[in-house]
């Protein structure tokens, strides 16, 4: 059973009293897959993924992350949280520090790289996206489009197994999309395990191997993007594809 | 057909914005109001100056002799009470022939607080010097090794007691406040109900009655035969009194950090202590700067209720000074102003030092 990275079993969680948030999720992620979660807004998608590294607790039911289970033991929850990268919507770079700063921190405190060793390996990853000239600006100095890129670089410079993005393009003006977009479809090309809410159906048609919709807090479907966007088998399904793709 | 974009070259701006005259038109004289109010204050320093300066200066006695000093009264200031009479303000009762003690101590403490301020010097080394140098300043001042006469603390006093009293209290409230900040936004229970009942209790009541209680209650809570002597105690009520003022500034810039800059941390692997040293801490104590500065001016001031349980520092060694001497009792307002520039000197300085502090840590604001 080792090739499932993420396993969700019967996973419930509430907001306060009244709001059940997931319910009853099973899910279940092979090593390498890439998935897109869309649904509407208060569907409990980006609830679903940031139960995966532990910015939100779950209170029934098990996820276990890479042979890990998630659970009170904060030590355990480090380790999960150092193999998992997460791209925020509101690209969360640290302002107080530079570009290269944001993408050493982890390693030389997490990591225990020393500080040369961590800024070649930050230089390559901003290469990787890009932006190698911008490394001694500071965040705000830049373009949403910049920023989101330089977030993608820090969540990479861990060398996680898993990526998780959380509508990473929803805040950005749509002259920059494109250019997240790339660097996202470079990285699915390179066998890394992603998880990404997002509505770019263009996304997910060119790099998903699954695609699940979500309403209510449950997985209402989930299949390939080509059967997904082309056969949908549920009412709901259907009438949320029309909302999105019909303009 | 297609139009090409030709881009308009710059111009200079068609009125003058940069000199004198601008800077005059633009601040004093932009409109009717402003103009006559420039015209009022100009005339109110025209009917005051000329007195004033008089009395301060032109008028005004500088030898160290009461019975001119008498004869000028009204007209001019008799800065000679301050010739006479600066050793008693500034060294308090301290042992007029060990004076020299106070005076090297406190220009030392002085001096390492003014390099402690300059980022250049935040090294391993100054870490080392603080050890020395803070044992150093209580052996000189409290004595008893090498030769040095002991000097009781009830004896220390003047300025070397109100700068020993504000930085101590200062280098101790800080960090106090950050940890009882964090305290109060804590996950557990009963480390947030501690640090609430202490910021709700000291905040509760003046400082003076904290003096009182470090100086006199608390040593009816003592066991037999152990003290604290009066000074610690003090410093600690002051310290204790800053802190939870402090914390409450503190808690503020915790408040106004987007929650995503903790997720992005906790999500990257930091522990919550590297979260808060390495995220938190630097963006929300650059927020308050101004606010804690603040706090230290106020802390350096009020020092001087000290007094209230017979420590003499600053203030307080001026009324000595004065008060036991019938013939200079009368020229107070001139003993005032002498440790009011005292006062003001230090105090500018610490506000002039936080709006550099403010400009360092904005640089990553700047576009």
């Amino acid at each position: 059973m080792t090739d499932h990275i993420i396993t969700f079993d019967k996973v419930n969680k509430w907001y306060g009293n009244d709001f059940h948030v997931l319910r009853d999720i099973h899910l279940q992620v092979r090593r390498g897959e890439r998935i897109v979660i869309c649904g509407p807004s208060g569907s409990g998608k980006s609830t679903l993924i940031r139960c995966i590294n532990r910015l939100e607790e779950h209170q029934e039911g098990h996820i276990v992350v890479d042979g890990t289970e998630l659970t009170d033991d904060i030590k355990a929850i480090e380790k999960i949280r150092r193999e998992v990268g997460m791209v925020f919507q509101q690209f969360n770079l640290f302002p107080h520090l530079t570009v290269l700063e944001n993408l050493t921190l982890a390693p030389t405190w997490v990591g225990k790289m020393p500080k040369r060793e961590a800024e070649e390996r930050a230089m390559q990853q901003l290469k990787r996206v890009r932006i190698a000239e911008q490394a001694q600006k500071y965040p705000l100095q830049l373009s949403g489009g910049q920023q989101q890129r330089v977030a993608i670089a820090r969540a990479l410079c861990l060398t996680p197994k898993i990526m998780l993005f959380d509508e990473p393009t929803s805040a950005l003006d749509p002259e920059m999309i494109k250019e997240v977009l790339d660097v996202m479809i470079e990285l699915a090309g390179q066998g890394i395990t992603m998880l990404c809410v997002t509505h770019e159906m263009g996304f997910a048609k060119a790099v998903a191997d699954r695609v699940i919709f979500m309403d209510q807090g449950q997985i209402v479907e989930q299949n390939t993007p080509h059967e997904f966007f082309d056969n949908p088998k549920s009412e709901r399904t259907r009438d949320f594809l029309s909302k999105i793709l019909g303009h | 057909m297609s139009a090409t974009f030709d881009p308009i070259a710059p111009r200079p701006a068609p009125v003058k914005t940069e000199g004198v005259v601008p800077w005059l038109r633009r601040n004093l004289f932009s409109n009717w109001k402003n103009t006559l109010t420039t015209l009022v204050a100009l005339g109110v320093l025209a009917y005051l100056l000329p007195g004033l300066s008089d009395w301060l200066l032109f008028k005004a006695v500088f030898q160290r002799d009461a019975e001119v000093c008498q004869a000028a009264r009204g007209t001019g200031a008799c800065w000679g009470v301050v010739a006479e009479k600066y050793r008693l303000i500034i060294f308090g009762r301290y042992p007029l022939e060990e004076q020299w003690r106070p005076e090297v101590a406190t220009i030392l403490l002085v001096g390492l607080l003014a390099v402690s301020c300059v980022r250049a010097f935040w090294k391993r080394w100054l870490i080392a010097v603080w050890a020395v140098v803070v044992p150093l300043f209580f052996v000189l001042m409290y004595g008893g090794v090498a030769g040095l006469p002991v000097v009781e603390t009830d004896r220390w006093g003047g300025l070397p007691l109100t700068i020993m009293l504000a930085s101590f209290s200062i280098i101790l409230a800080f960090p106090l406040s950050v940890l009882v900040a964090l305290g109060r936004r804590s996950n557990l229970p009963a480390i947030r109900t501690v640090c609430v009942v202490y910021v709700e209790l000291i905040r509760g009541v003046p400082l003076i009655s904290v003096l009182f209680m470090a100086s006199f209650m608390f040593p009816l809570f003592m066991p037999q035969g152990l003290t604290i002597d009066v000074l610690l105690r003090v410093l600690a009520g002051i310290t204790l009194f800053a802190a939870a003022y402090m914390a409450e500034i503190v808690r503020g810039g915790l408040q106004a950090i987007p929650k995503g800059q903790v997720e992005a941390a906790q999500s990257l692997g930091l522990t919550y202590w590297q979260t808060q040293r390495k995220i938190v801490l630097p963006q929300a104590l650059a927020m308050v700067v101004p606010g804690i500065m603040n706090n230290f001016i106020s802390i350096f001031k009020d020092t001087s209720l000290v007094t209230i349980v017979s420590l003499y520092e600053l203030t307080g060694s001026l009324g000595i000074a004065l008060n036991s001497d019938a013939d200079w009792r009368p020229f107070k307002i001139e003993g005032y102003l002498f440790i009011t520039a005292i006062y003001f000197a230090f105090c500018f300085a610490m506000s002039r030092y936080s709006l550099w502090v403010e400009k360092q840590l904005n640089k990553s604001k700047r576009r």
